[in-house]
C-alpha cells in the first residue's frame, strides 16, 4: 500500500491526517531499522575485509563461525556502558551533538532508490536536498568537538570542519554535473535517463565528476587518506573523544550511515541505480552500492594518511579546480548534445 | 610589537603519557598556534626503574636480565654492550662459535627491531596494513629466538663469556628461510608503502635534521645515519666478528623522516645479508666460555658499546673486585635522540609530529632506566 492508499483508506472513515501520520511513522520505522541493520552489517563487513586484507581472520567466534552477531555484540555492550557527561563540558550542547550528526545521516535517506519502485519520497528537488542536509552534520561535529572541552577533540571538530567543507564544494559540483546531464534534480529523473545501461559512469564528462565524487566522498565520510578528523595516531579519537556508551554509538553509526549513503548515491547517480539482468532492481542497487563501499574500505585499508594542510590544498589546488572544470565540460557536452 | 585584531593565545597540548604514538609512556608538551608546533618539551622518567642502582646491588650474571628490559625490543644489543663490559674487565676470551652466535642474536634482533619501527611508523601514519605485515614477519623472528632460548622478547640471550645455549636442530634450515622469505616480503611492502606517494609526501622534506646538529647532540644509529653521516659501531670498533663479516653501512643524506626510513629498510636487508653469512660460516666449538662459578673481576672500569638498531648502546662498568659492580652506567641511544626531538618538531604540525617522533624509533624502556 502506497501513501496515497493509506490517505484513501482513512479519508473514507473520516480521519485523512491519521492515514498521512501513520505512513510517515512507518516509513521512519523501516529507513531507521533498515539504517541500523545495515551499519550492523557494515561494521561486520569492514572488519572481515581489512582482516582479508591483513591476513588475519577478524571476527570468527561471536554468532557463528563468520562472526555475524559480533557488532551486535558490540552495540549491546555500548548501550550498557555507563552514559558519561565530563564535568567540564558544556552539558546541553555535549547531549545535542549527537543527534545532530545522527540526525541528517538519516535524513537523506529519505532520497535514495532502492528499486523503481522502492524509495520514500522523489522530492523533486532531491539532490539540493541531498546537498542542504548533508552539509549540516558539521554543525553537530563543531558543537561536540567545542563541547566535550578538551584539546584534541577541538582539534579533531577544527580539522572535520575545514574539511567537510572543503570537500562538499568538489562534491557539490561533480552532483551538478550529474543534473546538469539529467537535467534535473529529482532522482527519479536523473536514474529515468540512465536508463537501457547509458549509464553517467560511461559518458567521458561525466567520468571525471564521478571520480571526483569518489575523492570528496572519501573525505565527507571521514576516511583514510582523509581520516584527519578522527586520526587515531594524532589525535587520539577527535571530535567524539569524550564520548562514550551510546552517545559515541550514535557518531559511529552516523559514519557508517554516511558512508552506505555516499556509495548509495554514487550508485544512482553515476551507476544506472537498481539497473541490471536478471535480478530484482533493489538487489542490483545494493549490490553496486556494496561494491563501492567495499572499494572505499579497500582504499581505507591500504594507504597512509595525508597531513591536514596537504588535505586542504588538494581540495582547493586540484578538485575545485578539476569540478569547475567538469561543471564546463558537462555543460559544453550537454549544450551541443555529446553527452 | 603587531596589533591583532583577534585575541588569540597558544595551545599547550599534553601528548601523552597516555597517547597512541608516543610509543611507551611519553609526555610531550606541545606549544601550539593552531596545528603548528612552537615549543616541544619531552617529559621522560614515567618509566623509570633505577636499573643503573639495581646494577649495583646484583652480581654480574644477575644482572643481566635487567638490561633486556632496556630497550625491550632489541633485548641481545643490550646484553651484548654490558657482557662485553664484563669481558672486558675479567679479560675472558670467548669462543669463535659463541662470538657467531652473538651476531645471530644480534642481528635477528635487529631485524626484530626494525620491523617494529616498520610497522610502528606505517601505523602512525595510518597505514595499519603493513602494521600486521611486518608484526606478522617479527612473528618468525621471535619463534626462532623461541626454539633457541625459550623466551621471545627479553631473551637474555647471551651469558658472560658466550650466549645461553647452542642452537637448537632445524635453527639454521629455518633462519636461512626466514633470510630468503624477508627480502621479498620487503620488496612487496615496498609496492605497498615507500612507494605509495601518500607516504612520499607524508615523510619527504620533514623533520629535518642536519647532520652538524646531530653529531652536537651525539645522535648515532640510523638517525645519523639519515643525515648522511657513515658512522656504524659495528664498521667504527667492530665487536664480535664483525670485521670479518661484508656488510654495508646504509646511509641517507636527505635528512629527513624519509631517509631515516629507508637506512632502516636498507640495514633490514644488511641484517639478512650478515645473517647468511653467519650461518653458513658458523664454526664447531664451545658455545660458551668455561667461567668460575662467582664472578669477581679484578678492580677497574671497562666500557662496552654495541650497535643497537637505536644506535650506539654503551654499558660502562666499574669492578672493585666484588662480586658485584661499583657501578653501571648505560648509554641509550634513544635519550639522545630525545633531546634533539624538540629541534626537528618546530614549525611542524601535528600530524608531523607523529611522523617524526616515530622516525627516530625511541624506546622509552632505555631512555626511563
Amino acid at each position: 500500500m502506497s501513501q496515497a492508499g493509506f490517505h484513501e483508506f482513512f479519508l473514507a472513515h473520516g480521519w485523512p491526517w491519521f492515514g498521512d501520520a501513520l505512513w510517515m511513522l512507518l516509513t521512519a520505522i523501516a529507513v531507521i531499522v533498515f539504517v541500523l541493520v545495515t551499519v550492523l552489517f557494515l561494521v561486520w563487513l569492514e572488519r572481515k575485509v581489512s582482516a582479508d586484507l591483513q591476513s588475519r581472520v577478524g571476527p570468527n567466534r561471536t554468532g557463528g563461525r563468520f562472526g555475524l552477531a559480533q557488532t551486535a555484540a558490540d552495540a549491546l555492550k555500548l548501550l550498557m556502558k555507563e552514559d558519561l557527561i565530563p564535568e567540564c563540558a558544556d552539558k546541553w550542547v555535549f547531549i545535542l551533538a549527537p543527534f545532530l550528526v545522527f540526525v541528517p545521516a538519516l535524513m537523506v535517506y529519505l532520497v535514495v532508490p532502492f528499486s523503481n519502485t522502492l524509495f520514500v519520497k522523489d522530492l523533486n528537488l532531491g539532490v539540493l536536498f541531498v546537498i542542504a542536509v548533508s552539509a549540516l552534520p558539521v554543525i553537530g561535529l563543531l558543537m561536540a568537538g567545542w563541547s566535550s572541552n578538551n584539546k584534541y577533540s577541538v582539534l579533531g571538530a577544527m580539522r572535520a570542519a575545514a574539511q567537510a567543507l572543503s570537500y562538499e564544494i568538489p562534491l557539490v559540483l561533480a552532483m551538478v554535473c550529474v543534473v546538469v546531464a539529467a537535467g534535473s534534480l529529482r532522482v527519479g529523473d536523473i536514474v529515468g535517463s540512465q536508463l537501457h545501461y547509458h549509464w553517467f559512469i560511461t559518458r567521458p564528462p561525466l567520468i571525471l565528476a564521478f571520480v571526483i565524487y569518489f575523492i570528496a566522498a572519501l573525505a565527507e565520510v571521514n576516511r583514510v587518506p582523509f581520516d584527519l578528523p578522527e586520526a587515531e595516531s594524532e589525535l587520539v579519537a577527535g571530535y567524539f573523544v569524550e564520548y562514550s556508551g551510546m552517545r559515541f554509538a550514535f557518531f559511529f553509526l552516523a559514519e557508517f550511515a554516511h558512508l552506505f549513503f555516499v556509495a548509495a548515491f554514487a550508485t544512482a547517480l553515476f551507476l544506472g541505480a537498481w539497473e541490471g539482468p536478471g535480478l530484482w532492481p533493489w538487489v542490483w542497487f545494493l549490490l553496486k552500492t556494496y561494491a563501492v563501499i567495499i572499494v572505499i574500505m579497500w582504499i581505507r585499508w591500504t594507504v597512509p594518511r595525508l597531513r591536514i594542510d596537504q588535505v586542504m590544498s588538494f581540495a582547493w589546488k586540484l578538485l575545485v579546480p578539476a569540478s569547475l572544470l567538469a561543471v564546463m565540460l558537462t555543460g559544453l557536452a550537454a549544450v551541443y548534445g555529446k553527452l | 610589537m603587531q596589533k591583532h585584531s583577534v585575541f588569540t593565545e597558544h595551545v599547550t597540548l599534553n601528548m601523552g603519557p597516555q597517547h597512541p604514538s608516543t610509543h611507551g609512556v611519553l609526555r610531550l608538551e606541545l606549544d601550539l598556534e593552531g596545528e603548528v608546533v612552537l615549543e616541544c618539551r619531552p617529559v621522560i622518567g614515567y618509566l623509570h626503574r633505577g636499573v643503573e642502582k639495581i646494577g649495583e646491588a646484583r652480581t654480574y650474571p644477575q644482572f643481566l636480565p635487567y638490561t633486556d628490559r632496556l630497550d625491550y625490543l632489541s633485548s641481545a644489543s643490550n646484553n651484548g654492550a654490558y657482557v662485553q663490559a664484563v669481558e672486558k674487565l675479567l679479560g675472558l676470551e670467548v669462543p669463535e662459535r659463541a662470538k657467531y652466535l652473538r651476531v645471530i642474536a644480534l642481528e635477528l634482533n635487529r631485524i626484530a627491531s626494525h620491523l617494529i619501527f616498520l610497522a610502528t611508523f606505517a601505523n602512525d601514519l595510518a597505514a595499519t596494513t603493513l602494521f600486521l605485515y611486518a608484526v606478522r614477519e617479527r612473528e618468525t623472528v621471535m619463534d626462532l629466538f623461541e626454539s633457541w632460548v625459550g623466551a621471545r622478547l627479553t631473551q637474555s640471550t647471551m651469558r658472560i663469556g658466550g650466549v645461553m645455549a647452542d642452537l637448537p636442530e632445524g635453527f639454521i634450515a629455518k633462519a636461512n628461510a626466514f633470510c630468503r622469505l624477508l627480502p621479498q616480503r620487503l620488496n612487496e611492502y615496498d609496492r605497498l608503502f615507500t612507494r605509495n606517494r601518500i607516504f612520499e609526501v607524508r615523510t619527504r622534506g620533514v623533520g629535518i635534521l642536519p647532520p652538524e646538529i646531530a653529531l652536537d647532540y651525539a645522535c648515532s644509529g640510523p638517525t645519523v645515519r639519515g643525515s648522511g653521516v657513515s658512522y656504524d659501531v659495528r664498521r667504527a670498533a667492530p665487536y664480535e666478528v664483525y670485521d670479518r663479516l661484508d656488510f654495508d653501512v646504509v646511509t641517507f643524506s636527505s635528512c629527513d623522516c624519509l631517509a631515516r626510513y629507508l637506512v632502516r629498510v636498507g640495514e633490514l636487508r644488511q641484517s639478512v645479508r650478515i645473517l647468511e653469512q653467519c650461518l653458513e660460516q658458523l664454526p664447531e666449538g664451545d658455545y660458551c666460555a668455561k667461567t668460575p662459578r662467582v664472578l669477581k673481576p679484578p678492580a677497574g672500569e671497562a666500557y662496552g658499546r654495541v650497535e643497537s638498531p637505536r644506535g650506539e648502546f654503551g654499558c660502562y662498568v666499574v669492578s672493585d673486585g666484588g662480586t658485584n659492580p661499583l657501578r653501571v652506567r648505560l648509554r641509550a641511544p634513544s635519550f639522545f635522540h630525545m633531546a634533539v626531538l624538540p629541534q626537528m618538531l618546530k614549525g611542524w604540525k601535528i600530524g608531523d609530529v607523529v611522523a617524526i617522533l616515530g622516525s627516530i624509533d625511541i624506546v622509552l624502556g632505555e631512555i626511563d632506566r
